[in-house]
């Protein structure tokens, strides 16, 4: 699509005080209207594949809409303005949330990158929609001077800032896009619509992107395992790796205490029992080879799953700089020497095995 | 006990508020609820210190030294010999991280804490939120 960029502003001066402009003085040129790129509601078959695409990581940083601002239905000089990312799951949601609404999009160039990711690191921010505001020459076009952006914009955008460089009145609407119809109706945002929360489907639609930014490692590290020793301990590669970055999001609020460190620790040594009960009566091997194997399963798989766990952080939707920080310093250099002494164990294990002692 | 979460940078100044409604409204974790004449500070321990509270408050009533909270990032940036605060967010900076490659420089790191406990001069305060 087209960007409309570098619009001349209006000199209607009544329109730029936001006041009581006539429609006629303000009313939009059939030029400017039809030079606003048109987006749709409707959702396509292709839309739902780039947001499977999305999902599971692949073309990662592809899945952009041109910056820039967008008309939907047939809006008008009072028609209401929405902020967006040029992130295709965050346009999309928004545009098929406001079916049968006239208005406008704003689209804001956050390198393709969601809304509150985007905000967290200052993409989606007060200078990129004072920018965007300007090139669109949305003032020109809009009678109003109101703009309705997602709440997890806020942690980007000051609005003391971008009323006093633009006059737009910023307005959060609610967290979900799924919720604006109600929020357009009254006018107002609930307090849950002001909430985030972070249900099952959230926790398990992050999951592919997890286990395939570890897939790699974890294949290759199932395929040494195998020829060092046998599908056992590549399976228990395996199943560390599931466990951290599958069943750990799945099970998160279940699993005993707040920490995602001990949280992993936890589901971890329950993923570890398993495969230490059958290293542990391997037959044939001596008492001290099978505790010492036993042993590997139990220092290792925690300590990955754990691992795992604690980078979970970033995906979740309520973990603190400073509390992830704490983790770290408490949890990591545990989970360092638990591996450690795993590994450790596995090489003597190994080394055994190579001099015929085992 | 294995909570690292009860405490964080959070700080309120319940003086300055002007009850704007403005931090209950942007507060995804309901850490801020609207108070009679100002805001309640309902549930600090919540906060995952976004800083959208602080970027928004019109009078700087509050501080919090706001970051993302993302392990991958930090041990990375760790890794790499830098600070864990450098700026190398979870959301940009290397390829393969969670947001993949970015070339603006992060910033979610680099916010500093506002302006909060510093009086500001009236004509900076804007005091009709848009609410």
């Amino acid at each position: 699509m087209t960007n409309p960029q570098n619009k001349e502003k209006s000199s209607c001066c009544s329109c730029a005080g936001g006041g009581n402009a006539s429609a006629s003085c303000c009313s939009i040129p059939a030029d400017t209207e039809t030079a606003i790129p048109k987006a749709t509601s409707t959702i396509t078959r292709e839309n739902r594949l780039d947001h499977i695409r999305a999902r599971v990581g692949i073309n990662r940083m592809g899945h952009r809409v041109e910056p820039g601002l967008y008309r939907l239905g047939r809006p008008d000089v009072d028609s209401p303005v929405f902020a967006s990312a040029n992130y295709t799951l965050s346009f999309d949601a928004l545009r098929s949330a406001l079916a049968g609404v006239d208005c406008y999009i704003l689209v804001l160039d956050t390198n393709g990158i969601n809304v509150w990711c985007a905000a967290g690191k200052g993409t989606f921010g007060t200078d990129e929609l004072v920018h965007r505001i300007e090139s669109t020459g949305l003032a020109a076009i809009v009678r109003h001077r109101k703009i309705i952006l997602p709440q997890l914009g806020a942690p980007g955008v000051s609005w003391p800032d971008v009323m006093r460089r633009t006059h737009f009145k910023v307005v959060y609407g609610p967290v979900r896009a799924v919720d604006l119809p109600e929020f357009l109706r009254t006018g107002t945002a609930t307090p849950s619509m002001r909430r985030v929360e972070f249900p099952l489907r959230d926790r398990l639609v992050l999951t592919p992107v997890e286990f395939v930014h570890v897939a790699l490692p974890a294949l290759a590290a199932a395929v040494i395992l195998y020829f060092l020793a046998g599908y056992g301990a590549s399976l228990a590669a395996v199943a560390a790796v599931l466990a951290g970055t599958v069943l750990f999001p799945a099970l998160l609020p279940f699993i005993p205490t707040h920490d995602f460190s001990t949280k992993g620790l936890i589901l971890g040594g329950i993923v570890a029992v398993p495969f230490a009960a059958s290293f542990a009566t391997v037959p044939l091997l001596p008492f001290w080879a099978n505790t010492a194997a036993a042993l590997v399963a139990l220092l290792l798989i925690p300590s990955v799953t754990a691992y795992l766990a604690l980078n979970f952080t970033g995906c979740t939707t309520f973990a603190s700089r400073s509390g992830v920080k704490k983790e770290i310093f408490r949890y990591v250099p545990v989970m360092a020497v638990m591996a450690g002494s795993g590994i450790i164990l596995a090489i003597l294990l190994g080394i055994s095995r190579l001099f015929g002692v085992i | 006990m294995f909570d690292s979460y009860t405490e964080n940078t959070l700080q309120y100044n319940e003086e300055r508020c002007i009850n704007c409604g403005m931090c209950s409204a942007v507060c995804p974790h309901g850490v801020f609820t609207p108070g009679d004449t100002a805001a309640v500070l309902a549930a600090p321990s919540s906060c995952m210190e976004c800083g959208a509270c602080a970027l928004n408050c019109p009078v700087q009533a509050i501080g919090v030294e706001s970051g993302v909270g993302c392990a991958w990032a930090m041990i990375s940036a760790a890794l790499r010999g830098k600070d864990m605060d450098s700026g190398t967010c979870g959301c940009g900076g290397a390829a393969g991280s969670c947001c993949g490659s970015d070339t603006k420089e992060p910033s979610c790191c680099d916010k500093k804490e506002n302006d909060f406990g510093k009086q500001k001069n009236d004509e900076d305060i804007l005091v009709s939120p848009p609410v």
